[in-house]
């Protein structure tokens, strides 16, 4: 076995320093007739932040699975770190660390005790693990707790052991699922700086989260997962412009009148209606293109009041939203079906 | 695995033939750097296994409570052998400390194959259950091992617990019996003893596998604890009133002495698919060298015979069915356990 993965490793050790360090292709994944990953190609590089984005049960640890061969794929290829995870998923174990979604520990261990367990089964022992373990304790910050046991640590440390439990193995790929789960608002901010310094060490990470603003301010570049699909991706700055060709929305805030009329006949303009979301004097303006001058100017002339005017895509959160209402539109069976066959294996 | 017996002389052999200089340079080699001796992952994951295992109140309390229930049944048998000393026949053999029971008390062999089932569910029945309540299952099998060797490692720590504990059990009351009765052990009493434990190691290992099979398979450890309790159960209440049930449909009584016997026979047959029966009839004929079969003995076939004793190489044979027996359960057991383990999904 181990001779097989050598000779596997030593082939692709030359393109591996060009070639992604995840790339998939058409991969997919069906459950007793529910598609829970349908048809998704990604490729992400070295040293790369790439964020798993979407709601519960959208695919996204069961693509996480299927990266680590530890589920089968339907259809479709994977390689990491240039191996197949299904026959070769010693070779990307070794490679790819993983911290589950609500990560456990054995609790009866000390902290310092888990990660020993996990060194061993990577190979580790004696000194240099020992060495290795103080080293990644001290990074996270455990190291004082680190002879305590896991049954007393806070969600927060245990979130941070799990993190050193990742890196025991020096990796080239961390795997994160939710890392940010269920912690406090400074532990997130550690987390995330963790992220963004191993990302700088050249490690690949992956996040998955379906918490928009850490995956904004951490990830170079963003996959949205909705329903098994992954319906967009790129950076920040190219999801929202994608987004913004050809239909544009406005929010308009209006005091003292009906802006149907005064906006409707606008040659731009295709649709007003009141914004559900927004209560009374707040309108919802789909137009062709961004002409918010001529808006409040139209406004103006018929002597009614701007309070409010915000162009609608220009953050993630909409992007976000958009591709989550438009989702739930348009295919509400078949998400309704996904989400019911993923809360079933959960 | 290795545990059956018969694998330790054949290795043994092996290492015997090539020098002892090997060994030294490995011993020194291995105490140079001595914690990096990883074989394999399951190693790793026994180690861990067996560290929680001899840690744990569980273990602890079994212990204590096996040790306790030994220790009466020893001194009671002791105390029966003593009165019963010159009206039974000839001078009795060191090993009638382990079945004879005293007035109150079964004896240590009765008490140890009640015991033994439980010993093997207990530390078998939450074994991959309990990774998963506690949600360290995908983060043990996202490192570099296949699912095989957590199994693995499970089940051989479980199995050396209570082959370790089972062992010294022995050794404590063989201590007792001779101080309390003077009579040292024979070479043969010991070579039966310890065939005696590896067939019982056998055993437990059939309980164990199962109980691995069950915390598998069922969600909850308080359920994956009932079931193989409740086989168990049912095996040892009702496994004679089964087996013969069947006999009868199989080979009715009815129709003079020959369908009768064809009957008995049956009814021994089919009881031998329990382990429970297996294992007293293999501990009966190993520790009593008496015992010189298990079929249906006619009085015409015992005419004239001549008592004595079988040598242990005998009493061997005569377990030898029994033991394949028991080491097949414990295969299959443990081989559906794995296949099943392999094709769950990680987040079920």
């Amino acid at each position: 076995m181990s001779e097989v993965e050598t000779r596997a490793g030593a082939a692709t050790a030359g393109p591996a320093a060009t070639t992604p360090r995840i790339a998939t292709d058409g991969l997919t994944k069906r459950y007793e007739g529910a598609t829970v990953v349908d048809t998704l190609s990604v490729e992400v590089a070295a040293g790369e932040v790439f964020g798993l984005l979407g709601p519960n049960g959208a695919g996204k640890t069961t693509t996480i699975l299927m990266l680590l061969g530890l589920t089968e794929p339907s259809a479709g290829t994977v390689r990491v770190c240039g191996f197949d995870p299904t026959r070769q998923a010693l070779a990307v174990r070794r490679r790819v660390g993983y911290l589950p979604d609500d990560v456990g520990f054995y609790s009866t261990l000390t902290g310092r005790q888990n990660l020993g367990f996990t060194a061993r089964l990577n190979r580790l022992n004696g000194e240099t693990a020992q060495r290795r373990i103080d080293e990644l304790l001290t990074r996270v910050g455990l190291l004082e707790a680190a002879d305590s046991r896991v049954a007393t640590y806070s969600k927060g440390m245990r979130q941070r052991l799990g993190i050193a439990d990742v890196l025991i193995k020096d990796p080239e790929v961390v795997v994160l699922d939710e890392p940010t789960a269920g912690i406090d608002p400074r532990g997130t901010v550690e987390v995330l700086e963790l992220v963004e310094d191993l990302a700088a060490e050249g490690v690949t990470v992956l996040l998955a989260s379906h918490l928009l603003q850490q995956v904004q301010q951490t990830c170079h570049r963003i996959g949205i997962f909705v329903g098994g699909g992954m319906v967009a991706s790129g950076t920040v700055d190219e999801l929202a412009a994608e987004l913004g060709t050809g239909r544009i929305e406005l929010e308009v805030g209006v005091a003292g009148g009906d802006p149907q009329a005064v906006l409707g006949d606008m040659a731009t303009v295709t649709a007003v209606e009141p914004d559900p979301a927004g209560g009374p004097g707040r309108w919802r303006v789909t137009a062709r293109r961004d002409d918010r001058a001529a808006i409040a100017g139209r406004l103006a002339e018929a002597g009614l009041g701007l309070t409010h005017l915000r162009r609608r895509g220009d953050d993630l959160d909409d992007v976000y939203l958009r591709y989550f209402s438009a989702e739930t539109d348009s295919a509400e069976t078949d998400s309704g079906q996904t989400d019911d066959a993923d809360t079933q294996r959960r | 695995m290795n545990d059956t017996g018969e694998a330790q002389p054949a290795h043994e052999a092996e290492a015997s033939s090539q020098a002892p200089r090997r060994w030294w340079a490995r011993w020194r080699a291995g105490a140079r750097r001595a914690p990096q001796a990883p074989r394999g992952r399951w190693q790793a994951v026994a180690r861990k296994e067996l560290a929680d295992h001899l840690g744990s109140v569980r273990f602890v309390v079994l212990l204590l409570l096996v040790l306790a229930a030994a220790t009466a049944t020893v001194l009671s048998g002791a105390d029966a052998l003593r009165q019963a000393t010159g009206q039974d026949g000839p001078i009795p053999a060191f090993l009638r400390l382990y079945t004879v029971g005293g007035e109150r008390l079964p004896s240590f062999v009765g008490l140890i194959t009640f015991v033994l089932p439980l010993l093997g569910i207990a530390f078998g029945f939450d074994a991959v259950n309990a990774e998963r309540s506690q949600r360290t299952l995908p983060r043990l099998l996202a490192q570099p091992m296949y699912r095989d060797d957590v199994i693995i490692g499970k089940f051989v720590a479980g199995l050396i617990t209570v082959a370790v504990v089972l062992g010294a059990l022995v050794l404590l009351t063989g201590g007792l019996g001779i101080f309390s009765l003077g009579i040292a052990p024979a070479a043969s009493d010991v070579g039966r003893l310890v065939a005696w434990w590896a067939v019982s190691v056998v055993y437990v290992a059939v309980w164990l596998a199962l109980a691995l099979l069950c915390s598998v398979v069922v969600r909850r450890p308080a359920t994956s604890a009932l079931v193989p309790l409740a086989v168990w159960l049912v095996l040892s209440l009702f496994g004679t009133l089964l087996a013969g049930l069947v006999a009868d449909v199989l080979a009715p009584r009815e129709g003079g002495p020959t369908a009768a016997i064809e009957n008995v026979e049956t009814q021994q047959a089919v009881s031998r698919i329990a382990p429970s029966t297996l294992y007293g009839q293999a501990s009966s004929a190993l520790l009593n060298p008496q015992v010189r079969t298990f079929g249906v003995v006619l009085p015409r076939q015992t005419d004239r015979a001549v008592p004595g004793e079988l040598p242990f190489d005998q009493s061997l044979l005569l377990v030898w069915p029994h033991l394949t027996v028991l080491v097949g359960l414990v295969v299959v057991l443990f081989a559906i356990a794995a296949g099943v383990f392999l094709r769950q999904e990680v987040r079920a």
